[in-house]
């Protein structure tokens, strides 16, 4: 008996989250807020690392302290800060969409289709407009102090 | 006569019994205003791939057997316009996230299995009611609204090649079984949710979903798979604090002895011509 014929994986994987291609800006936002919420989750597991050195004594730790006042961490520290802002904004307006809110009533649909996407598309400018502007809060206080 | 544009169609190609990868070939077509990418495999097939295999059926955007990844999104090739893609390169592939059984036929079986799971019927607890019915369930317009818009879906398996989330874990369930899953819940009728629990309140249920939209964006009927993702999460907040729709165990049903008054109420006046 001959062998079936296999059929070809198609999965698109990793590619399929990471790359956005021509789909809405709401597609943008998921990318970010799995790659901050990544970011931060390792920024946990590093910080639990960081403050360990401690045991090691003091002068560990102030060469620590040292290595952590340089530009470079200070715009390390500045992507953490905008990650966490990005992603707590963003965690809000999934928030309120999952509980419903701002979507709209289910209706019959009728061509042109505005779907749920479209519909809290305000909330989500308002949102990352908000976002944006925390953000440059951070900025000006954390290099322009 | 009809202007013509010259199109270069890349079309992905894979057979089984011939290759271990894809392959892209690409075809040159003049295209007339209003030639759908359907009608053009078509005539690329007539005269120049004989071999090329897609599966289609309605031309008409309602059986959903056309869906193709064309210049990277998921869409039904009947209806879409080649020249309203507005690029002198147009690629076809098979949909993503499916299995390619052959050049840009998709294998829909994990589409239909998770649509199998979620128990996409109505349900009712009192087994007898379904034995022995004795009416008609009652069930005003308000209540229709709430999931008519999720009784459009086709099945065309659009929504589960747009998905991130598919893409990475596939054991999601996925938009389409998900909105599905809403739209039997929500039916006043259905007394469902608690058996349904097992296959959507899980690990790789609703809130693996991020609210990405593409699904939404894809789908060709409107239906919104995002939204009814949405909606079935809160169902499932609010049944899980105690606050859920309070059903009874058997929907409301009118008595058949009722209906039998109301269509004698509404019954034709009696003949008066031809007796």
């Amino acid at each position: 008996m001959a062998n079936k014929p296999t059929a070809y994986n198609n999965r698109l994987g990793l590619k399929g989250w990471v790359y956005a291609g021509n789909y809405t800006f709401e597609r943008y936002l998921y990318i970010g807020h799995r790659l901050s919420g990544l970011g931060l989750i390792a920024y946990m597991v590093l910080h639990i690392i960081e403050t360990a050195n401690r045991m090691r004594g003091e002068e560990a730790w102030a060469a620590l302290m040292g290595l952590f006042a340089s530009p470079v961490f200070k715009i390390v520290e500045y992507l953490l800060f905008a990650a966490a802002v990005f992603h707590a904004m963003n965690g809000v307006r999934l928030l309120l969409v999952e509980l419903g809110f701002f979507l709209g009533k289910p209706q019959e649909p009728i061509f042109p289709y505005k779907s749920s996407v479209m519909k809290h598309r305000p909330l989500t400018y308002i949102i990352m407009l908000l976002a944006g502007l925390l953000m440059a809060l951070g900025g000006s206080s954390l290099f322009f102090k | 006569m009809t202007d013509t544009k010259q199109i270069t169609f890349r079309i992905r190609r894979y057979d089984p019994d011939l290759d271990t990868i894809p392959h892209w070939e690409e075809h040159k077509l003049n295209v007339p205003d209003g030639m759908t990418v359907l009608e053009a495999l078509q005539e690329i097939k007539a005269e120049q791939a004989p071999t090329l295999a897609w599966r289609s059926s309605c031309r008409m955007g309602v059986c959903g057997s056309c869906g193709m990844f064309i210049n990277h999104l998921p869409m039904l090739a009947c209806q879409t316009q080649v020249l309203h893609l507005g690029t002198d390169v147009v690629t076809v592939a098979p949909l993503p996230n499916y299995d390619n059984v052959k050049d840009l036929v998709p294998n829909l079986e994990p589409l239909i299995q998770k649509h199998a799971a979620i128990k996409p019927f109505i349900i009712l607890t009192n087994s007898k009611e379904i034995d022995e019915p004795t009416g008609e369930f009652i069930q005003t317009p308000e209540q229709r609204d709430e999931y008519s818009q999720f009784t459009f879906c086709i099945k065309c398996g659009l929504c589960l090649a747009a998905c991130p989330t598919v893409a990475t874990d596939p054991l999601f369930l996925g938009p389409q079984a998900l909105a599905q899953a809403y739209r039997y819940t929500v039916d006043n009728r259905d007394c469902g949710l608690q058996e349904r629990l097992e296959a959507i309140d899980a690990f790789h249920g609703p809130y693996q979903c991020h609210m990405a939209g593409a699904c939404s964006q894809a789908c060709p009927k409107g239906v919104d798979p995002a939204f009814g993702i949405q909606l079935l999460k809160r169902t499932l907040v609010l049944d899980s604090i105690g606050f859920g729709k309070k059903k009874s165990s058997v929907a409301k049903v009118m008595p058949l002895a009722d209906i039998v008054k109301q269509i004698e109420e509404f019954a034709p006046p009696p003949r008066t011509v031809g007796k």
